[in-house]
């Protein structure tokens, strides 16, 4: 593509001190209201046999019925069944900041007697979601706000069996982490102690590293020393047990979230009885939105390169195919020399 | 997906008119509202989006464009209290040329990329006709840029330095009569491409009275001329209140200074005059402060939005129909991305034959006419060359016949002379017999 050259005489970026008030930071106030008044998306599913309580975790999580609790199938549903997946959207707010909450879910996700291949479906759902909105990016009328129906974070449960990785989990794990931000949790945690739970873990992260999974937070998108620091910590202890309930219960004149048995009862969002605070944390309250942008700026864009490689052409292809095709070199960016999260860069 | 508001961008007839559809996730019908019992904490969303921003900072550029010596410049110094490298142009420019200006400002944790182009000879040459097209093209090419980065396989947008035009101050002469006829022209050209805020430079040469009728007609020529500047957005409860203030108020009479004159027992940005001082940031003096406040501190997110979602999808909406790209083919089916690249592909595959034909036989061509060249200069010299040679040889025996002549001469000169040596001989024997005879006889 050919555009005319304007004489302009570009110079380097210097720097400059302010000897007074300009009123930059006012853009952050704007900043906030704009994205407040857009609303946000978020979209979460959840992956794991049934029964391990995931529906009761993302109720909790949003202290609402977003999900709905399946009820146990006949048997014959049972033999036939493969992994359908369910999306259920709500509209939730707090504090005047509004989201488009979607939850997928999985049934019958493990349960088959035979479970090869249980994780097509669900790779499948994640790429078309990918492949909706690439259509959308694609369109030379295209609309101001594109829906966002990719899949921002998979929670996938563990059963607490407190010994290792199962092939399932690992089938699972290594395929979709490649393509999806996959947060894995402990679920029913309130079978293991806490010296059960620590080994557990730590089993859990060396079968993980030990098969090359790579799990959110990942190391490579760290974008400063500072995230580093902190995403390091949330490594360290992850999977989160977690417990899940939406009954309350008084516990020292307090009402509590909790399960009720007849040794005590188990406070879900006490940190010293489970982890079910740090999973909401990381997943809402801290890094909700870098979700988000890893799901948009490394696991899109990974599908994006994929697919349109795929058709053997560059976008809009063809008055561009002047350029040859890209043999990207990695870029390093960013004050600690790790790769950055943009991908490599075509020498066009 | 339930669509939000309708926008149809532009009423005359030689523009496109185009429906944007903007989608907002809050109206989808499927999604049903919810109420929480608890507080879960997703309403940090906001705090934690704009840390993000905030560690990568903010790029904002801003595009001057106004005669030279209409205080450009200075504005841009005073607006942002720095002192940016100005260096005065000269009014003998062949062309208008663009001088863009990149500037790392901080302002407590905010780190803003400050890009200011300035149009340099603006106004100066006598034919202005192609002035404004420097502006579009440049404009075009950051456009463009940014279509690059984005239609490439491997991109990193979220870290490409945004050089795309947010905000484009035209600043208008305060001759207190009506715009001139290039800034007619150059606005009209502009105003679907940037955000156009005009403003009045150096306003402290225009009176009260003078100067509210002058905004008032410089309004109406620019619309009656349907020239579409940026208006301050008015749909937030927020801001919509100032903002509608502030559209009635344009264009912005300004003034800029980076001096400091002592007033009460303060230090304020004025202009010192025998009659008076004229204090910038004194909102009766002059609508500094207003321009600041609505460049700034109120619309510069919105700037650089409607750049991005209006101005810029424009651009590309254009780039790619003018490339052959459509959404629906002939039958108004919805194109599937691999029809359309498969038809494009054979379309360019095709043309690619076909231009590769061409040079084939262009080549062949060109090389049969050497050929011939080569040929025709051959057999000249072949010609040349029999000439010479035969000039050669007939010369050769024309010197031949001549040396054989003179061969000739030569014998027969010896013979004579043999001839005459014995003729002597014989006749001084002759002599000396007599002689001795004739002594003999004495």
């Amino acid at each position: 593509i050919l555009f005319g050259t304007t004489d302009y005489i570009p110079t380097s970026s210097k720097g400059r001190d302010l000897f007074g008030y300009v009123g930059i930071e006012a853009v952050l106030d704007q900043m906030r209201r704009k994205t407040m008044k857009a609303g946000f998306e978020f979209n979460i599913m959840v992956v794991g046999q049934s029964g391990l309580g995931k529906s009761t975790l993302v109720n909790t999580l949003f202290k609402s019925k977003v999900s709905r609790k399946s009820c146990t199938p006949n048997y014959e549903e049972k033999i036939s069944k493969t992994v359908k997946l369910q999306s259920v959207s709500h509209v939730i707010e707090e504090k005047g900041v509004k989201m488009k909450l979607t939850v997928i879910d999985t049934p019958g996700f493990g349960d088959q007697i035979n479970n090869e291949n249980c994780w097509e479906p669900i790779v499948n759902y994640v790429n078309e979601q990918y492949e909706r909105y690439l259509k959308e990016e694609l369109y030379v009328n295209r609309k101001r706000r594109i829906p966002d129906t990719r899949v921002h974070c998979c929670v996938y449960f563990l059963p607490a069996t407190g010994h290792w990785l199962r092939p399932i989990d690992v089938e699972f794990m290594k395929r979709l982490g490649k393509i999806v931000s996959i947060v894995p949790v402990i679920a029913k945690a309130d079978t293991l102690t806490m010296e059960e739970r620590q080994e557990f873990k730590q089993r859990i992260r060396h079968d993980l590293k030990a098969n090359g999974i790579r799990v959110y937070p990942q190391t490579e998108y760290d974008e400063d020393p500072e995230d580093r620091i902190l995403n390091d910590k949330i490594r360290e202890n992850i999977p989160f047990a977690v417990v899940g309930t939406d009954k309350e219960h008084q516990v020292n004149g307090n009402k509590v979230l909790g399960r009720k048995t007849k040794w005590g009862i188990i406070e879900v969002e006490n940190m010293a009885h489970c982890e079910f605070a740090n999973l909401r944390d990381l997943l809402i309250r801290s890094h909700l939105q870098d979700l988000k942008d890893v799901t948009h700026n490394i696991h899109y864009e990974t599908f994006r390169v994929r697919r349109l490689n795929e058709s053997n052409l560059t976008v809009h292809g063809l008055a561009l195919s002047c350029f040859p095709m890209e043999n990207g070199t990695n870029r390093t960016n960013g004050t600690n020399g790790t790769s950055d999260r943009s991908d490599s860069e075509s020498h066009l | 997906y339930s669509c939000g508001s309708l926008f149809v961008t532009s009423e005359t007839p030689d523009r496109i008119v185009k429906v944007v559809v903007s989608y907002s996730p809050l109206l989808d019908k499927n999604a049903q509202p919810l109420t929480l019992s608890g507080h879960v904490g997703f309403d940090s969303l906001p705090h934690q989006l704009v840390n993000k921003s905030t560690c990568q900072g903010f790029c904002f550029n801003i595009l001057c464009i106004g005669e030279t010596g209409i205080g450009k410049s200075t504005l841009m110094d005073t607006l942002f209290n720095t002192n940016f490298e100005n260096f005065e142009s000269s009014h003998f420019e062949p062309k208008v040329k663009l001088r863009a200006q990149t500037y790392d400002l901080q302002e407590s944790n905010v780190r803003l990329k400050l890009t200011i182009v300035n149009t340099v000879g603006f106004g100066d040459q006598l034919n202005k006709d192609k002035s404004y097209q420097h502006v579009v093209d440049y404009i075009d090419t950051q456009f463009e840029s940014y279509l690059q980065e984005e239609l490439k396989i491997k991109r990193s947008l979220h870290n490409y330095h945004d050089s795309r035009i947010h905000a484009c101050l035209y600043f208008i002469a305060p001759s207190g009569h009506s715009l001139k006829s290039l800034d007619l022209v150059t606005m009209k050209k502009l105003d679907s491409k940037v955000n156009i805020i005009p403003v009045i430079a150096k306003a402290d040469t225009i009176s009260k009275t003078e100067l509210h009728k002058f905004k008032i007609k410089i309004m109406s020529e620019l619309v009656s001329n349907g020239v579409q500047i940026y208006q301050f957005p008015t749909d937030d409860e927020t801001v919509s209140k100032i903002n509608t203030a502030m559209n009635g108020i344009l264009p912005f009479a300004v003034v800029g200074s980076t001096e400091e004159v002592k007033i009460g027992n303060k230090m304020v940005k004025a202009r010192q005059y025998p009659w008076g001082v004229v204090q910038v940031e004194n909102e009766n003096h002059c609508d500094f402060v207003k321009l600041r406040e609505m460049l700034i501190c109120v619309n510069m997110e919105d700037l650089r939005e409607q750049t991005h979602t209006r101005h810029y999808e424009l651009y590309r909406r254009c780039k790619l129909e003018e490339m052959g790209f459509t959404d629906t083919n002939p039958e108004s089916k919805p194109v599937s991305l691999q029809e359309t690249y498969e038809a494009k592909r054979q379309e360019f595959l095709g043309e690619l034959q076909h231009r590769e034909e061409e040079m084939r036989q262009m080549f062949v061509q060109r090389v049969k006419e050497k050929e011939t060249e080569l040929k025709e200069a051959e057999r000249e010299l072949q010609g040349k060359f029999e000439q010479l040679k035969r000039l050669h040889s007939e010369e050769k025996s024309k010197l031949d016949e001549k040396r054989r002549t003179l061969e000739d001469e030569i014998n027969t000169f010896s013979k004579k002379k043999a001839a005459t040596e014995l003729l002597q001989g014989q006749s001084f024997n002759a002599n000396t017999n007599l002689k001795k005879d004739k002594d003999r006889k004495k």
